[in-house]
This record gives structure tokens, sequence and C-alpha cells, in this order.
């Protein structure tokens, strides 16, 4: 079991921990551990710790306490160009006064590979981000796109088993940058790159991953599958952070099996699916997904519980209509329905009563 | 590898801005055929534009118009004015007009000492010049190119005024009016209602003013009559000098003046060259008659010998081979002079080895400026890059102390190595001490070109520091970390990927340093000995000590020549636009 497990991670972090001042913590006990060939995101806020991990896996900052292990080898006291990882950087990071195909060659000339071979590894390596004919440009005569694609040829050409990115789409317009993710993950999945892929932007995350690791205050929250993050967030943080969700406190009144009863601040009865509450009497942040809210309560059964709600807003989005509700005192629930023909309409001060099915409500920590 | 069959890189862009430009060219285009452009009141666009940006630019002139004029002032204009006199040579012309368009024919080679007829014109010139005091300063002048020239000019000077002093007793022996003010006064205006000759008044006018520099302008309550002037014209011309300095330079009233010698001596040389007397009628007629019969019997006077009794120089054909050389209004003579030459009969040629002494330290100059230049990258590179790599808090300190030089005064900052360097110094005593060096033996650090390097070093260190910094500071450190995750060592990133972006900074810092130092004075003149001092100090010399400005000035042209060249020179090597403040 043991040994399978070895063999099956290709990075793996063991109790790291990093502080900068010696004072606090910026990274708490992290363990994580990835298969060869995972596409991982590294999400969080600013500050939570992702980016430290990623200069501490590409060697740029040194564990305070733990070991990074790359294959099964601690690389604690490798230095970072004995690595072999490559690396696309914030803004590119592309040698300004070299031209494109010197940017590319680079690393091969520095482990010592021949002319010729070389060229052949520029060559097909721009080719594959179909900036073969700017090879003789400089970086500053290119797009911004375009530097993002030559920054992913030179951290792929000289063919390492782990790619590591930081916002490397951080700098580019909304368009462009749906674009390069679909490119990216294309690129990582048909070479069989590992990859570990630092963003903020959570439709980023969810869009390119095979996992992904939400990062606060120095600790993984939750690592999954991006629909398992979407749809059973472990605790209160993963599900604010991940999408649009409604929250609305009040304490357990009771918990059968796979089904919660919460008494809202308000008195108000709700079913909710117990994930880390265990006992009546406790605090509860309830989470519900604005989509899974169902306004026609006929729908829910007879058994399920609802809410008054009265309509504070009514956007309309195209697609779907956004409403805003005010629930139990606040004013800030959205719901989300779809626009098709037989949908309503709802108008601002209408009266309307909303529900949900047990399991698309989490009832998770209190904040 | 794979393709990706998505949309190529163009097309997933977004539009660049020369698609704009483009639109607004074929806009332009557009509107061009049917004539220019115009804007909406019917004006042509580009007038309405220049209209619209006047303002503005006049809003802009307007702020930099106190330093323009400022800089202009006083710092270009003194700059042209010098440059200027590198070349500019008129005191010789200035001075002796006559007795240089005389000397012009003269053949050093074929002829003896010039005739009578320059010495001739030599005289009127030296009187003047002697009486406007000008005859010194052509001797400083001409000294720079002959010694004792300056001297000769000076004991000439009190000599010229006894020169037919002979003939000039004689007249006055004859008749008394010789010495009368008014008689001579009514003599050279012709008498009430005689016709004036204003024409030779002002010639007498400027050329006083090109001897002197002052402007000679003012009535002078005199105009020489023009049928005196015809008749003694040597006479007039004297006459006319000497009434326009009487009246104007001295204050006095003309009538009421006796005239110079100079005077009489032309009176002397009209009448026995043989002036007709028979038809004048005018004022003095008589007496001048009289003394033309008496003059028949006096011998005539001999300029040559009694320049030669005044000073011996005047009979040496050196003495005039200078003045005839120098005597054009522009000379390259300070220029050769600059590069150890000298104007020779057959052109320019090199100054005896003894006397060459500025291409050496022209050499010199180049030579130290480059190695307190390349000193001052060794040093200061590493100290910039510690600064722009360093945590904001210990960065900022190591500037205070990068810049606390700035603070001190440059010439206790040289004291101080004085101080450290000399024999009995600092450092000296230190090795003594500790055995590293013999007390008989100690170290010469200073009043040499060691001691001018460490100093200027030293000083000139921020300038290269700072610079580079800026430079530096702004190389953001993903560079070094993408080449170290690319699989470089900490060398090669360093060499190959930081280096290369620091070059601007060198570039701007060693520009910086260079001009400085090859202009540098007070340094080497405070430590440099005899074997440390710069052309500057040289310059510096013939400004205030030796007071040959015109030398100065062709020295200080080629040092700024030398500077424009090299710094050409760095443009088509390294390129201005490489070259980074910040």
């Amino acid at each position: 079991m043991a040994e399978s497990q070895k063999s099956d991670a290709f990075v793996a972090f063991e109790r790291v921990q990093k502080s900068y001042d010696g004072e606090t913590l910026v990274v708490k006990d992290l363990n994580l551990s990835m298969p060869k060939g995972e596409f991982l995101t590294m999400l969080g806020p600013s500050g939570s710790g992702k980016t430290t991990c990623l200069m501490m896996l590409a060697g740029f900052e040194t564990a305070t306490h733990g070991k990074i292990l790359l294959d099964g080898v601690s690389i604690n006291n490798i230095p970072p160009h004995k690595r072999g990882i490559g690396m696309v950087f914030q803004n590119y990071a592309l040698f300004p006064h070299m031209s494109v195909a010197e940017n590319l060659s680079f690393p091969l000339e520095v482990r010592k590979i021949g002319k010729s071979d070389r060229e052949q590894k520029v060559k097909r390596a721009l080719d594959m981000v179909q900036m073969g004919a700017f090879g003789g440009r400089r970086p500053a005569q290119l797009s911004g796109g375009q530097q993002q694609r030559i920054a992913l040829a030179r951290a792929l050409v000289f063919e390492p088993e782990l790619v590591l990115m930081d916002e490397p789409l951080g700098a580019l317009d909304k368009q462009l940058r749906e674009h390069m993710q679909f490119e990216i993950t294309n690129l990582a999945h048909e070479l069989g790159i590992t990859t570990v892929y630092v963003t903020h932007d959570q439709t980023e995350a969810l869009t390119m991953s095979d996992r992904v690791a939400v990062f606060d205050d120095g600790r993984i929250q939750q690592i999954a599958a991006p629909d398992v993050l979407y749809e059973s967030p472990d605790n209160s943080f993963v599900a604010q952070f991940i999408g649009e969700n409604n929250t609305l406190q009040g304490t357990i009144k009771e918990i059968k099996g796979d089904l919660a009863l919460v008494e809202l601040d308000d008195g108000e009865l709700i079913d909710a699916k117990p994930v880390n509450v265990s006992k009546p009497g406790e605090r509860t942040t309830i989470s519900i997904r604005p989509e899974r809210v169902e306004v026609d309560t006929r729908k829910l059964g007879e058994t399920a519980h609802t809410l008054k709600a009265e309509v504070a807003e009514f956007i309309y989005m195209g697609d779907v209509f956004r409403t805003r509700l005010k629930v139990a005192g606040k004013d800030d629930f959205i719901i989300k329905t779809r626009n098709s023909a037989d949908q309503v309409r709802l108008q601002p001060g209408e009266q309307i009563e909303i529900g949900w099915l047990p399991q698309d409500c989490r009832a998770l920590d209190a904040v | 590898m794979s393709k990706l069959k998505s949309t190529g890189p163009q097309t997933a862009d977004a539009p660049t801005p020369e698609d704009a430009l483009h639109e607004a060219k074929s806009l332009n285009e557009a509107g061009k055929k049917d004539g220019p452009m115009l804007a909406a009141d019917g004006t042509p666009l580009k007038r309405s534009l220049a209209r619209a940006l006047r303002v503005q630019k006049m809003r802009a002139l307007m702020l930099i118009a106190p330093l323009l004029v400022f800089v202009l002032v006083t710092f270009i204009a003194p700059i042209v004015d010098m440059l200027f006199r590198s070349v500019e040579n008129q005191i010789v012309s200035n001075t002796l007009p006559r007795a240089t368009a005389a000397v012009e024919t003269w053949d050093a080679d074929a002829e003896e000492a010039p005739g009578e007829a320059v010495f001739r014109a030599l005289y009127s010139d030296m009187f003047i010049a002697s009486e406007a005091k000008e005859h010194t300063r052509l001797g400083t002048r001409l000294n720079y190119e002959q010694t004792g020239l300056s001297s000769m000019f000076r004991s000439t000077g009190r000599a010229v005024d006894d020169f037919g002093e002979a003939q000039i007793d004689a007249l006055e022996d004859l008749n008394d009016v010789w010495e009368d003010e008014a008689f001579w006064y009514a003599l050279m205006t012709g008498g009430e209602g005689a016709t004036g000759n204003s024409d030779l008044l002002e010639a007498q006018r400027a050329r006083l003013a090109q001897l002197t520099g002052d402007s000679f302008r003012g009535d002078i309550g005199f105009v020489p009559g023009a049928e005196i002037s015809e008749l003694l014209p040597q006479t007039a011309r004297a006459y006319a000098t000497f009434a326009l300095f009487t009246a104007i330079a001295d204050e006095d009233v003309v009538a009421e003046e006796e005239p110079w010698e100079a005077v009489k001596v032309g009176l002397i040389e009209d009448l026995k060259g043989g002036a007709d007397l028979s038809g004048y009628d005018g004022p003095g007629a008589e007496e001048l008659r009289a003394a033309q019969e008496m003059l028949q019997d006096q011998p005539a006077i001999v300029y040559k010998d009694a320049f030669i009794a005044a000073d011996e120089g005047w009979g040496s054909n050196t003495t005039w081979r200078t003045i005839q050389t120098y005597s054009p209004e522009f000379t390259s003579g300070y220029f050769l002079n600059a590069i150890d030459m000298q104007k020779g009969v057959d052109g320019a040629k090199a100054r005896p080895e003894n006397q060459q002494i500025y291409i050496m330290l022209f050499q010199r100059t180049l030579f130290m400026s480059l190695v307190i230049c390349a000193s001052c990258i060794l040093l200061g590179y590493p100290v910039a890059y510690l600064l722009s790599n360093l945590p904001v808090r210990s960065a900022n300190l190591l500037m205070i102390l990068v810049l606390l030089p700035f603070w001190t005064s440059l010439l206790v900052r040289t004291s101080a190595w004085k101080v450290m360097l000399q024999q009995q110094g600092v450092i000296n005593d230190v090795m003594v001490w500790l055995g590293l060096v013999d007390d008989a033996n100690r170290l010469v650090m200073i009043n040499n070109q060691f001691g001018t390097i460490v100093a200027m070093t030293h000083i000139l260190l921020p300038f290269m520091i700072l610079p580079m910094y800026s430079v530096m500071s702004t190389i953001p450190p993903a560079y070094v970390r993408a080449a170290r995750s690319l699989g470089a060592t900490q060398w090669t990133a360093f060499w190959r990927v930081y280096f290369p972006q620091s070059v601007p900074g060198i570039g701007a810092g060693s520009i910086l340093v260079f001009i400085l130092a090859i202009g540098y004075y007070i340094t080497p003149e405070i430590v440099g000995g005899t074997t440390g001092t710069f052309i500057s100090n040289r310059i510096a010399y013939h400004i205030s000590s030796s007071l040959n400005w015109g030398l100065a000035a062709a020295l200080g042209t080629i040092l700024l020549a030398a500077v424009l060249i090299l710094y050409w020179a760095y443009d088509k090597i390294v390129g201005i636009d490489n070259v980074k403040l910040g």
C-alpha cells in the first residue's frame, strides 16, 4: 500500500512549513501529493501561501520545515537549476535582450545540447505554440498573447516532466485568457506533463484542472476535482470562494442521518445536508448555490421546509435571470433561473416562497 | 507534439494599435483626394491643429524661458566667446594696422630687416598705441610666440615720444607758434567757415575704436579742414587722432592742448616731402612756408635707426617674421601651439622636443580618465547590485553611505586623501608599524598618478553607482529566476541574463564619470604633483597665471572636441539609446 502510494506520488509535500520572519507561518503544515500527468491548480486569495508553495517547489524559497519530494527524491537541497522543472512566470520573464529563438535556445544551451539538435527543438517548440514565424523577433515586438505562448514554449522546450505556472494569464484580457486556458490544458494533457498551476481566478481553476487545491491562511482547505469542489465544498471558506453562493446563519435543531434541520436566526426552519456539524445546538452556516434554489415549491414535495422571500431586484442577463431576494432578514440572497419559455419573471416587491432539496444545501461550520 | 486547431495567434489577439493607425491613414488618404483635410470651420486641419497647439507651446516655452536665458547668458555665450578666442588674433592688426600692411610683402628669407617705409608706418602705429597704452598688450601677446618681445614693446613705447626730437626742436626754435595749441587748432580746422573733412575724422575714429575697443563716439569740437588735410595729409591724420583722443579719452578741450610729437613729426614729413604751399592762403600760411624753407636744411628723420636705438630687437629678422606671421586677423597659431607645433616660415612644424608638453598631457588625461572610469565600474558594480537587491530598509542605509561623499566638500575629501596617502601619512604609518614597509622606504602614493587616480575614483564613484543602481532596480528578479529555472547556474544566469540588461547603466555611468574626469581640475591640482596633473590644470594655468587665453581656449576646444568625438564613437558602438539613467 505504502509502496504504491509512493510510486504514485510524482510530487509530494510532506508536512511543509514556511516562515519568512520567524514569527508567523506563511505555509502551515502542508501535505500534498500529486500523481504523474496531473494538472493541479493552487487556488486561493492573495497571501494564502499558494505562490510560496510554488516557489518552494521551484527552489527559489527553502522550506522552513518538512520535505518536498520529486519523483520520490527529496529536493530540499537541490538548487533550482538542477531540478529540471519548467516554469512560466506571471509577466512571462522573457529575456528582453534575446530574440524569441534565443530565449528558447537558452535552456538547451545551458544543458550543452548540440547546435543542430537545439535548432530542431526550438523549431518544434515554436511550432507547438504556433509561433514558428516569430523566432527572429524580440519579445517587446510581440503582443501579450504571443509572449505568453513563447513563455510556455520556453518552459517546455527542454522537455521537463513538471511544469509550474505562476498566474500566467493574469496580464491578458478576458477573451484571450479563455483561449489560452484551453490551449494550455490541451498541451499539458497531450504532452503528458505534470502541471502545477497557481491562480486566484476560480473560473480558470475550475475549467483547467484535474484537481484544485484551495488555499487559505497557509493551509489547503480542500483538494478535489472541480465538480466536487463546487458541489460539495468541505467548509464555508471553500463554499464562499468557489462560485456564487448564498449563506444563511443558523443553529442545528436536529440531525437525522443525511438530513439536518436548521433553525435560522429569524426562527424559520429549513433542511440541509450536515457536512461538518455533528450535534444539535451547534452554530452553522448553510450554503446553497443560486441555481439550486427552487421558486416553485410544489416540485419539492410535501414535507420540505420552505422560506418566505421578497423580491428585491430582477436582473435580466440573457441566458439567465438573476433575482435578488430578501430572505431571513438578509437582502443579498441571489437566485438564478434559466431563461426558458415557461419561466416566470419575478417582479420586485412580490412575495414568494423558496426552498431546495436537502442534498443541495450544505450545513457547514459557522463563520 | 500537438497542433492546436483553433484560431491562430493573430486572430486570437485584440486589435493592435497598428490597426488603428492603418485605419487613420486610409481615412486621411480618402480625405486627400479632395484637397487637404479641413476642420469643421473650413480651415485646413493642419493650420487649425497648429493654432490649437500654439498656446501649449508658448506656455512650455515660458516655463523654460528663465533657465534658457540664464544658460545662454552665463554658459553658452562665454563658451562661444572662449572658443572664438582660440583663433582670434586681431590684436596685431588692430594695434599695428599700417605696419602690418606695410610688412606684408616683405620676404623674411631674402632681405634684411624691413625698409624705412615699414618703420615709418610702425612709428605712427606705435605712437598711437603707446598713447592708448595698448602696446604692452600686444607685447604680451607676441611674447607667447617669441620671448623678449614684451620688454621690447615696453621700452619702445617709452622711447617713441623722442623720435625726431632734433627736427621738432628746430621747428619750435624757428617759431613759437609751433608750441601754441590755439595756432595748431586754427591751422588744422582751416579757420572759420572752412570746408571740413569729416571722412578723415571718422576714419580715425574707427581706427581708435578698433585699437582700444571703446567706441570714441561723441562730438569733439574739431573737424579737420578739407584743404589743409589734402595739403598736409600725415599732419591732418595725426592731429585728428590726437583731437579724438584728447576730447574723448582725456576729456580735455582740443584747442587748449598742445598736439603730440607725432603731429609735429607728421608736419615735418609733409613739409619735407614737398607739400605744395604756393596756392595756400589759409591760417598759418606764412609760418608753414617758413618752416618748409627751414626744414630743407634739416636731415630727414631715420625711423629705422631710432627704433633700433630704442631696442635692438627691431633690427632682427626674427622679430619681423613673428609680426608678419601673426598679422592676419585669425590664426591657427594657438591650436598649433596646443599640439606642440609652431608656425614657421614654411608652415607648421613640431616644436623642439624639450618644449613639447600638451600632447603628452592630453594622452595622460585620456589614459587616467579611462583608468578612473574602469576602476569606478569595478568598484561600483557590486555596490549597485547589492543596493538594488537588498530589502528597502537596508538599501536605504547603504544608499546614504553612497551619497555621503556628495554631502562633504570636495576639498575636504581631497585633502583627506592627502592625509591618508602622504609619506608621513596614515597608510604609510600603518604599513611601517606592521613591518610591511621599511621606514626609510616609505611608499610615494601622493603627488603622482596613483594619488590622482585613487582620489578621483573615490570622488566620482557615486556618479557611477547611481545610474547603475537606477537601471538595475528596474530589472525584475523574475529574469534571473527564469534563467535559473531553465537550468542556468547562478553565474550563467547573471552573465547571460542579468548583466546584459545592466549594461545601459554601466554605459550611462561611464559617460558621466569619463566626461567629468577628463575635465577635472581641483583634485589633480591638489594631489597630482607634476606627473598626475591633467590638461585642465594647464588650461587653468594659462587662464589665471600666464594669461594666454588664446592658448587656453585652443586647449579647451581640443578637449571639448575630444569629448564630443568619444561621445559620437560611443553612440556608434553602444548606441546612446542604450544609456539609461533610470
